[in-house]
């Protein structure tokens, strides 16, 4: 069996990926991506913790992210059709308008 | 049984609303049958009323009609209610008969104006006013009333608005009498405060209770009673707003600024005698203003050169007697005076008007003369009230100011001063209105050549209220034939259930009249008044018919003295220097110190700080989502670390 700090270090790893990607990255979509690549590797590192502590609370945890990312990526990717109707592109930087 | 006194105010405000709100949209015939067929009738109504009234015994000749409860609060309680006496009956009369033949009169001067139905408008709305501030059963609704003819005051004076002097005029009435309206106010908050009632008959009921006679509370309201009725009677110091209120229309002049509203003054004194008897300071204070400004107001007149000017002047000196009268508590001798002065006063105006039309604008009596061929009724007329007014036996005016001087000699609160001041006022009165009536209707034809060709009379609709009033003008003394020469002074005799036995007068004197004692001396009085006052004639006619030459040395000798009165005294310069230049430059100082450096500077001071510290932190609210992200994560990284690793 693969030992903890294994799972624990693709976990952290995935997150700063996502971590990355929404910073770097002005595309939208990828953005978008890098923000689910992040609530998976939350999953991965409570799922792990769940099954060597051998509680199951962690699996339904996990279950209700994910439903919710579901949503959520509904949700988001209609806004994003809806931002590149109306602006004809999905660069972050180009919406910019909310500020002083 | 009701009278239904309701309809008398109420026939004007239809004839108002029905004309104001179809403004522009009914023809000039329609607009002219409604305005002067509401004023007829209330007239008709207030003259059957009038009949119903005699018809009562005397002691109970007091209607009180309520028709709705207007304020109720607590105590204060306050109803649109209606009180018909005779002092109410002879004003309402006065009011709605006097106002109908002006109406009449507007329809042929107001002719060719393109203000004509707003004019007539105008016109009703004053009527219903003035109907309401003289049937007003309580003080509060005889406010509504004298506000209104105020604002109708303003509207008319102001009507040729286009005209700057007429705007200015119109705001000068306005702001004047609202110093008065302030006095008249006050005195109401110290009746109430004092008789827990608006109400004439209870507040003159329980007066003999609250105020002890003389008493520094019951002078203190009746000053400021007298105080409204300076501003709305032009008076001294208020008086300054008549005069320029000729620039309104002459018909509007004639009604509003000499027969009715200026007369609210002395009708709100007589309605308040018996507080005002009950305050012997305010009444020496209320003869000595009155005769002041008779006199101050005659010798101004003397020098005027505008016709409607000097009748304003005039009408400014008759108030004064007026309220001398009421100063010597011979209130009904007030009423009097202003009733036989409603009619030849309006008729000297209207026929100025006549004048002024016919002249085609020309107000300047320089360029009048010889006018007596060219307009004969507006000549006979015209003569007819200039001897009314200067108090020619047999003539309306002759009975009242003689009642007038009479008491201000006889009375108790009168004196020998006042009597004589009246007299020389009689006399210069005299003597300014055949001066103005030689120079417009007698000698040359001093007009330019344009304005001779189109001398002309009037037109009957104008004559025929000229006629009217200058029977009137004879036969209104009639009524009040003093005792002394065998008349019953049934005017006085009527006014009684009033007025009350103030004067100890109707029996006294008659006894007195004919024990042959006093009577010698009012016999006296009367003769020296009539021989004083038919000098000035003489003198008039010899200074401007038969030597004009003499007059100009005259004025030339004196001319310190004509220069001073030629410019009023300096009145209005000295209320300029005095009143409203500091006023004015105070305001300058709050404007432009106080509001716009003080209050703006710290207001704008305060935005400016913000704006300075928000323009430092603005930049963080980039709109950029990756940087907003990076904070956040740094953010997270740093509380992480600080519970990690403290």
């Amino acid at each position: 069996m693969v030992p903890m700090p294994y799972y624990l270090i693709v976990g952290a790893v995935l997150f700063v990926i996502g971590i990355a990607g929404v910073i770097l990255s002005r595309n939208l979509i990828i953005m978008f991506m890098s923000i689910e690549l992040m609530l998976n590797a939350a999953n991965l590192t409570i799922i792990t913790f769940s099954r060597f502590l051998n509680l199951m609370d962690g699996h339904v945890f996990v279950f209700l992210i994910m439903a919710v990312a579901a949503a959520e990526a509904a949700v988001g990717l209609a806004i994003i059709i809806m931002l590149f109707r109306n602006r004809e592109t999905i660069d972050a930087d180009k919406f910019n308008l909310l500020k002083w | 049984m009701s009278y239904y006194l309701l309809l008398i105010p109420l026939f004007p405000l239809l004839g108002f609303l029905i004309n104001g709100l179809l403004l522009g949209k009914l023809n000039k015939k329609i607009v002219s049958i409604v305005a002067c067929g509401a004023v007829g009738l209330s007239f008709l109504w207030g003259l059957k009323l009038f009949f119903n009234l005699l018809a009562l015994p005397a002691d109970s000749r007091i209607i009180e009609e309520i028709a709705f409860t207007w304020i109720p609060s607590g105590e204060f309680n306050v109803n649109v209610g209606f009180l018909f006496d005779p002092l109410s009956a002879v004003m309402v009369l006065v009011v709605s008969g006097v106002g109908f033949l002006i109406h009449l009169y507007s329809i042929g001067y107001m002719h060719d104006d393109s203000g004509y139905g707003r004019y007539f408008t105008y016109l009703n709305l004053f009527i219903f006013s003035m109907l309401t501030l003289v049937l007003a059963n309580n003080y509060l609704l005889m406010f509504v009333g004298w506000e209104g003819v105020g604002l109708c005051s303003y509207l008319l004076i102001g009507f040729w608005f286009e005209k700057q002097t007429a705007a200015d005029a119109g705001k000068k009435a306005f702001i004047v009498n609202r110093i008065g309206d302030f006095g008249f106010l006050l005195g109401l908050f110290i009746i109430f405060w004092s008789t827990g009632s608006l109400n004439f008959i209870t507040v003159f009921d329980k007066a003999p209770q609250v105020f002890a006679m003389g008493a520094g509370l019951i002078t203190a309201a009746t000053l400021l009673l007298f105080l409204g009725a300076t501003g709305k009677s032009a008076q001294i110091p208020l008086y300054v707003w008549l005069p320029d209120a000729m620039e309104g229309p002459t018909p509007v002049s004639a009604l509003i600024h000499a027969a009715t509203m200026v007369t609210a003054g002395v009708y709100m004194i007589a309605r308040s005698h018996v507080l005002f008897l009950m305050a012997p300071t305010t009444l020496m204070v209320v003869a000595i203003v009155g005769v002041a400004t008779a006199l101050f107001a005659a010798t101004i007149a003397l020098t005027q050169n505008d016709i409607k000017r000097v009748l304003a002047y005039s009408t400014i000196s008759q108030l004064g007697y007026m309220f001398v009268a009421c100063g010597v508590a011979a209130f009904s001798a007030g009423i009097f005076h202003l009733m036989t002065h409603a009619f030849f006063k309006a008729l000297l105006f209207l026929g100025a008007g006549s004048v002024i039309h016919s002249l085609s604008g020309q107000q300047d009596m320089r360029f009048m003369g010889g006018l007596k061929r060219h307009m004969p009724t507006t000549f006979w007329t015209f003569l007819v009230a200039t001897l009314a007014i200067a108090g020619i036996p047999g003539l309306s005016g002759f009975f009242s100011k003689d009642e007038i001087l009479w008491k201000s000699f006889s009375s108790d609160y009168g004196s020998i001063w006042i009597w004589a001041i009246g007299l020389f006022t009689a006399m210069l009165t005299a003597f300014y209105m055949f001066r103005l009536l030689f120079l417009t209707f007698y000698g040359g034809e001093r007009m330019d050549h344009h304005a001779k060709e189109h001398l002309h009379e009037s037109p009957k609709i104008m004559t025929v209220p000229l006629t009217i009033l200058g029977v009137l003008a004879i036969v209104g003394g009639y009524i009040g034939i003093p005792h002394i020469l065998g008349g019953g002074n049934n005017f006085e005799k009527f006014l009684e259930p009033v007025m009350g036995n103030v004067q100890h007068g109707g029996e006294e004197a008659m006894v007195m009249a004919s024990s042959g004692q006093n009577g010698g001396t009012e016999l006296m009085l009367m003769g020296i008044s009539v021989v004083l006052i038919l000098a000035s004639i003489y003198l008039a006619y010899v200074l401007y018919v038969k030597n004009i030459a003499l007059a100009g040395k005259i004025r030339q000798s004196l001319s310190g003295l004509h220069k001073i009165l030629y410019g009023k005294y300096y009145v209005d310069e000295l209320y300029g220097a005095v009143i409203i230049r500091p006023l004015i430059g105070l305001s300058l100082f709050l404007w432009k110190i106080v509001d716009v450096i003080l209050i703006d500077g710290l207001l704008n001071g305060l935005a400016t700080i913000i704006g300075d510290i928000s323009k430092i932190m603005r930049p963080v609210q980039s709109g950029l989502l990756r940087r907003y992200t990076t904070v956040f994560l740094l953010g997270v990284v740093l509380i992480l670390g600080y519970f990690v690793f403290r």
